[in-house]
């Protein structure tokens, strides 16, 4: 697995339970260092062994774990800068959700040794969606979950969203978009490092 | 719009006409395109007029420009054509349709631009379109774009993604290039370095001696050797002879220089490098008052150790070309000689064809 994934889980440990929770974590998945490289790629049996480890030191379910690492990556301060990355996505909630199937490629721009599992948005008709999630990590799709909730307030937009379940493979994930505009969503300067406009 | 010239325009230069025939016969046919398509399309166009004033913008030129109606304003007094030189009027221009422009603002930021123009037909005038080039990222914070100031199809917005994107890369990577670097100098000095005294240890020495010969200034050199250090050993336990070496090797540090080297080479023995000084009689002194210094008991747990050190010690004066291991060789010699002689001693190594040995 990636660096940037595990650094990322690590982040989200640490910043939301603390230095100690995730040094039990660490210690718990027998990883033998203190903290992830972002560059460097590591064995996928690690990022489990984080995973199984925190779960267990939370007393939760792994699924929901996840979920919450996926606001986490858009939500917290500490990663402003991946929140701006994904809203170059689109220019309203709408436009992103279209742009998903784009992501994996944009990543790929950036960091050409970072494999994202490919992702389709299908047209239900109305305002529903379902995305599906093929070829990720087991539970990428909990993660995309709680990335599209953050991204839904991010946005402004009111949306209700499901983990469906996992089908060969493949996630699917229920998009209920009922009001693109529903709030004053958090403001984007497309030139970082503008203030304010 | 069309490549032909027609009533009242200029005729095309054989260039411009080469960079605008067309591709396909319909190519040729004339377009009807509304503004509001045009703007959609193109929302950085600027429609000019045969006389060279400015008959419609696309919407985020507008912006630019802070004005919406930018009507009847002369292009030329606004832009600079900077590239192909010597365009100051529809004329040059019009030579130069259909080729990549280079244009600037004339006022405020003096934002530069990529621009191409083509005729108008029927009209003599001349539609330009403009973007940033790779500058975009300053353009967009400039004059506060947004996403929805860009078509879908330019890949404006895909350009400063990526540049943001790369420099976050950038920064993580040059982040692990600082850690890797301070963790390969700590390994260094890890490998340098005797953990039990902190000092040099046989490597560092090594080095140190290979770089004076290098240098080939004078220096001298102690061969130091624990007397009675086997006996604390034995009486007192290791933990007793680990501190005294520790001791042994603070005292050491406080008799000499900081450019001194001060390395431990083996159990209880130590070399001495001493840039610089190759008289005997500075060396034997300081021999001398190294030797007094580490006969002083040294404290370990209310017990009182007691030891002392015999010397060696050479110079690279007394060598034509001195080498690391014939020197080692000769201290540990002198080393040998103060020992044999009782201990407590100092030697001074010497040539035999050069004098009488000196010892104290």
């Amino acid at each position: 697995m990636h660096g940037l994934v595990n650094r990322s889980i690590q982040s989200f440990l640490r910043d939301t339970y603390g230095p100690a929770l995730w040094h039990a974590v660490a210690r718990s998945a027998g990883l033998g260092f203190d903290s992830f490289e972002p560059m460097l790629i590591y064995d996928d049996a690690l990022t489990e062994a984080v995973l199984g480890a925190a779960a267990h030191h939370l007393d939760r379910p792994r699924d929901s774990v996840l979920e919450d690492l996926g606001t986490y990556l858009v939500s917290h301060p500490h990663l402003e800068p991946l929140r701006r990355l994904l809203r170059f996505g689109g220019v309203d909630f709408l436009d992103f959700l279209n742009s998903l199937d784009d992501l994996p490629g944009r990543s790929h721009m950036a960091v050409p040794d970072l494999d994202l599992p490919q992702l389709e948005l299908i047209e239900e008709g109305g305002d529903h969606f379902t995305l599906i999630c093929c070829g990720g990590p087991k539970g990428f799709g909990h993660v995309m979950v709680g990335i599209l909730r953050a991204m839904a307030d991010d946005y402004g937009a009111l949306a209700m969203l499901d983990h469906n379940g996992c089908e060969r493979g493949c996630e699917r994930i229920q998009v209920h978009l009922l009001d693109h505009a529903f709030a004053q969503g958090r403001h984007f300067d497309l030139a970082a490092g503008s203030t304010g406009s | 719009m069309s490549a032909r010239p027609e009533n009242g325009a200029r005729p095309l230069s054989a260039a411009a006409a080469q960079r605008l025939r067309p591709a396909a016969a319909c190519v040729t046919d004339t377009l009807g395109l509304t503004s509001i398509a045009l703007a959609r399309l193109m929302p950085m166009y600027l429609w000019l007029g045969r006389d060279g004033l400015i008959r419609g913008a696309g919407p985020t030129l507008a912006k630019i420009l802070a004005g919406p109606d930018l009507s009847g304003r002369d292009f030329f007094a606004i832009f600079q054509v900077r590239r192909p030189r010597g365009i100051s009027g529809m004329a040059g221009l019009s030579r130069h349709a259909g080729a990549r422009l280079q244009l600037r603002l004339r006022d405020g930021p003096r934002t530069g631009f990529r621009g191409l123009a083509v005729p108008v037909a029927g009209q003599g005038g001349m539609l330009i379109n403009l973007s940033f080039g790779i500058a975009v990222g300053q353009g967009v914070r400039v004059h506060a774009l947004t996403n929805a100031d860009f078509a879908p199809t330019d890949l404006a917005v895909e350009l400063l993604y990526l540049t943001e994107a790369k420099a976050l890369v950038m920064e993580e990577l040059n982040d692990l290039n600082r850690r890797l670097e301070t963790a390969r100098r700590d390994a260094e000095t890890e490998a340098l370095t005797d953990t039990l005294t902190g000092l040099v240890n046989r490597r560092g020495f090594d080095q140190e001696l290979e770089a004076l010969i290098r240098q080939g200034g004078p220096f001298g050199l102690m061969h130091l050797d624990l007397d009675y250090f086997k006996q604390v050993n034995d009486t007192l336990g290791h933990a007793a002879g680990d501190h005294v070496l520790g001791a042994a090797g603070q005292r050491l540090r406080g008799e000499m220089r900081s450019i001194d080297m001060i390395a431990r080479v083996g159990g209880d023995e130590f070399v001495l490098l001493l840039p610089g000084i190759d008289r005997a009689e500075r060396l034997s002194a300081i021999a001398e008052r190294v030797i007094a210094r580490l006969s002083q008991p040294i404290d370990y747990a209310g017990a009182p150790c007691r030891i002392s050190a015999s010397v060696g010690i050479t110079r690279s004066s007394a060598y034509d070309a001195p080498v690391a291991a014939r020197m080692l060789a000769d201290a540990d010699a002198a080393l040998y000689a103060s020992k044999h002689a009782g201990r407590g001693r100092w030697t001074l190594w010497h040539d035999p064809g050069k004098g009488p040995p000196r010892s104290g």
